[in-house]
């Protein structure tokens, strides 16, 4: 098994840190992982993206032509990565910032009103780990107590309650996607 | 007011290509600055700029001019080959401090010692702004940088280097002033001294530099405005304003 | 336990347990993590890290503190590197052990900061001037890279030369679960008997990279080529990867290699029996292994992050052996695995 995702938003919403939980998460899970980000003038212009890789076997190439995965923080970013996701891959979309569906027909759509979570959670930089929880819970790749070790092994040396904010994060995110 | 005003009329030196800089960040308005003066020289059909690398390596751009980039930190050199070959236009870097004072201060100080008839704008904003916050030689004891995350440490990085000052002391430097640009007064000064570090090129008196404090919000890890407070606060300390040469008396 | 980790501070963790206490550098992307890991790293271990004012500067540091017989280092990316070539050229004539990571970036010039593998020819055929070579070594996993380091240090010291581990942008920035090697105490290591220590009572060492009696200096070269003659024998690296059965043989290293080795997952699917040859060692260059390979193989296709550099070292390996074929992207683009199994299908269709 070789699962492939793209995370891709503009700069300030977290994109490169969900993308670097699911990796340390499948990580923890056992699993094979790269993760890939963006750099350079491409984030200057205010968009980011990561890859992440996830696999049962070695994982050769961390870049990825057709991703089986999109997880869309913005309209650019699902504009532009609509058309590489695999027929019946999934695309996650934030609800909050995209006011659009999807051109294709032929992939699962699933939607998170991210930033309004965030807001209720009462801190509206969360909503990359709300998303993070939709994703966990569609595609069922990472599980809760994974997610926990590896927000655990972020954020514990810099401050214990950022990790029980953004556990709680996850969890709304789990319970509030819609297929 | 001034800024406003810079603001609201775009000098004809200036291309249509928006700049990239980030909000709070003087590499534009000091642009601006140097564009109006070009303008009001009426010299951008014979000048020529050479952009360093840095976060004004697009700089080449922004300006509608003839330009090129040189390599990191041989921007006086490369300017000094242009105005050898056409001692008739006028040549201009634009250098950062990662630039001038770190990599390139063999060439800056050659440049200044022969007394090459070009101008330096040199933007000194105590950090390499391009390749993420590192520390520059420029930057303040004890400041905490990605490579000085304890804090600049005179014993193990030396101290902040006055680039001004020490060109100063070399014959071939004809005009060197350091300002800012934090407020409206002080971009009137800012225009006043590249003014004349222009006019110090046309008549041909040799090596002209105007080192302006500048602000890194995004490396600083600060608002536009806390760190207008900083540099004021903190910057001016180490690099006091003022003109540190000046052969041009009566001249201009 | 197996951590999470960039590339670049990866690799400077490894170089810290494999007793490295000497960093120079020059922040450039897209490496800079490793120069900053180190600022921070360093002062922990009770080590030296310096950011020098340029990295001609840097080289200059490396062969002073390398005179002294300690494991030094430093990094950089292409630009970078070519301002290190005229201090790479004297410590490779002062017969000087240290470690160069240059993590490749798009060129020629200032060209862009997206991953490249255009510094094949710099590093592997000499930048700077005079018959010298440097040991390259191009791993592709991080993890690969982590191990490395201490290799990267043992092969320097055992012919007193310099070892380039050449990597590209992807390897810098991506991160991968690594297991860190074990520590090697710098007490462990014994000083050299050609360090200059101060002469305290012994006769006094010299080294240098000169000499004007051309015979003197010739006898110098004829030394270097003697331990350049013994690395190609003894040190030679490469990985082969399904190679058996397939029809044709792909020819890539670092970075590229690993594209390819998805890239023969999804051709082998399709029906197309895909192998891989990775030169692990880029100097020296597998010539002889590569030269047997291509007698059963009917086509090879070297793919490089260049417009084909790697590929004249193939080509020289396998004579007219086989086909040698060539796909690459420079300045920055990477070749996709849908791109290379095009080219593939190409060949064998
Ligand atoms: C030979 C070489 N070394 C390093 C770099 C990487 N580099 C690019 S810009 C820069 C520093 C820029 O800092 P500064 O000159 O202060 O300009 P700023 O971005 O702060 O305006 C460095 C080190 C390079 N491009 N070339
Ligand atoms: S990084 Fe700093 S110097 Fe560069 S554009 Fe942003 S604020 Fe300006
Ligand atoms: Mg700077």
């Amino acid at each position: 098994m070789i699962k492939s995702i793209i995370i891709a938003g503009f700069g300030g919403q977290g994109v490169m840190l969900m993308g670097k939980i699911i990796a340390e998460a499948a990580m923890f899970e056992g699993l094979n992982v790269t993760w890939l980000p963006s750099y350079g003038p491409e984030m200057r212009g205010g968009t980011a993206n990561c890859t992440v890789v996830i696999g049962d076997e070695p994982i050769g190439s961390p870049v990825v032509d057709f991703p089986d995965v999109v997880i869309a923080m913005n309209i650019p970013s699902m504009m532009k990565f609509e058309e590489v996701l695999k027929k019946d891959g999934t695309m996650l979309i934030n609800s909050s910032v995209i006011d659009r569906e999807p051109s294709r027909k032929d992939i699962k759509v699933s939607k998170i009103d991210a930033n309004k979570i965030a807001d209720t959670i009462g801190n509206s930089k969360v909503l990359n780990m709300v998303t993070l929880g939709a994703f966990a819970k569609i595609t069922g790749l990472i599980k809760i107590e994974a997610i926990g070790k590896a927000l655990e092994e972020t954020f514990a040396s810099k401050n214990k309650k950022l990790v029980d904010l953004n556990l709680q994060a996850v969890e709304h995110g789990m319970k509030s996607v819609t297929d | 007011m001034a800024i406003d005003k810079i603001v609201a009329q775009m000098p004809k030196s200036l291309s249509k290509i928006e700049f990239s800089y980030c909000p709070g960040c003087h590499h534009g308005i000091v642009h601006r600055i140097v564009a109006e003066v070009i303008d009001e020289l009426g010299i951008a059909s014979k000048t020529i700029m050479v952009a360093p690398v840095g976060c004004s390596v697009f700089a080449y751009n922004f300006f509608d001019l003839d330009g090129t980039v040189a390599a990191h930190g041989r921007a006086p050199a490369v300017a000094t080959g242009m105005k050898r070959a056409l001692p008739d236009r006028v040549i201009f870097t634009y250098q950062g401090d990662g630039d001038l004072a770190s990599i390139g201060t063999a060439e800056i100080v050659h440049a200044a010692n022969r007394g090459e008839n070009i101008t330096t704008i040199f933007i000194n904003n105590a950090v390499y702004g391009m390749t993420g916050g590192q520390m520059a030689p420029t930057t303040l004891l004890g400041q905490k940088t990605t490579t000085s995350p304890y804090g600049r440490d005179a014993k193990a990085n030396g101290y902040p280097i006055r680039m001004s000052e020490m060109l100063a002391t070399l014959d071939g430097s004809a005009y060197i002033e350091r300002t800012m640009v934090t407020t409206p007064q002080n971009v009137i000064k800012t225009k006043a001294a590249v003014k004349k570090a222009f006019q110090v090129q046309l008549k041909g008196l040799g090596f002209s530099m105007i080192e302006v404090l500048s602000t890194c919000p995004t490396n600083w890890g600060m608002t536009p405005i806390e760190s207008m407070k900083w540099l004021e606060d903190n910057m001016t300390k180490t690099f006091p304003l003022g003109v540190f040469v000046d052969r041009t008396k009566g001249l201009i | 336990m197996k951590m999470l980790m960039k590339g670049t501070e990866a690799i400077a963790e490894a170089a810290i347990r494999a007793g490295c206490r000497l960093y120079f550098g020059y922040p450039i992307t897209p490496q800079s993590e490793l120069t900053e890991y180190m600022a921070k790293r360093m002062p922990e271990v009770k080590g030296t890290f310096l950011q020098s004012e340029s990295e001609v500067a840097t080289v200059n540091m490396l062969y002073g503190a390398a005179c002294t017989g300690r494991k030094v280092m430093t990094s950089t990316s292409s630009p970078g590197f070519s301002l290190m070539q005229e201090g790479i050229s004297y410590m490779a004539g002062a017969e000087l052990p240290a470690i160069f990571i240059n993590v490749m970036r798009g060129g020629p010039g200032l060209g862009d900061i997206q991953p490249s593998q255009s510094d094949y020819f710099q590093s592997t055929k000499g930048g700077g001037h005079g018959d010298y070579r440097m040991i390259v070594l191009a791993p592709h996993t991080l993890q690969e890279a982590t191990n490395m380091m201490k290799e990267a240090f043992d092969l320097a010291f055992k012919y007193r030369m310099l070892v380039t581990i050449l990597v590209d942008g992807m390897i810098g920035q991506m991160m991968e679960p690594v297991e860190l090697p074990e520590w090697t105490k710098p007490e462990e290591f014994e000083e050299p008997n050609w360090a200059l220590t101060g002469a305290n009572g012994r006769k006094p060492r010299k080294v240098t990279s000169f000499d004007l009696d051309p015979y003197e200096l010739e006898k110098m070269n004829l030394r270097y080529q003697e331990t350049y003659k013994k690395v190609s024998q003894n040190e030679v690296k490469y990985e082969e990867f399904k190679i058996e059965d397939a029809e044709i043989t792909v020819v890539a290293y670092g970075t590229m290699a690993r594209i390819v080795k998805t890239v023969i997952d999804y051709a082998r699917k399709s029906g197309i029996k895909v192998g891989l040859f990775r030169p692990i060692t880029l100097w020296p260059f597998p010539y002889e292994r590569l030269s047997e390979i291509s007698k059963n193989v009917k086509n090879i296709l070297t793919v490089e992050m260049s417009y084909g550099q790697m590929v004249e070292d193939v080509k020289l390996a396998v004579e007219e052996k086989s086909d040698v074929h060539f796909y690459g992207r420079s300045a920055g683009v990477v070749p996709t695995p849908a791109e290379i199994l095009d080219a593939i299908k190409k060949i064998v269709r």
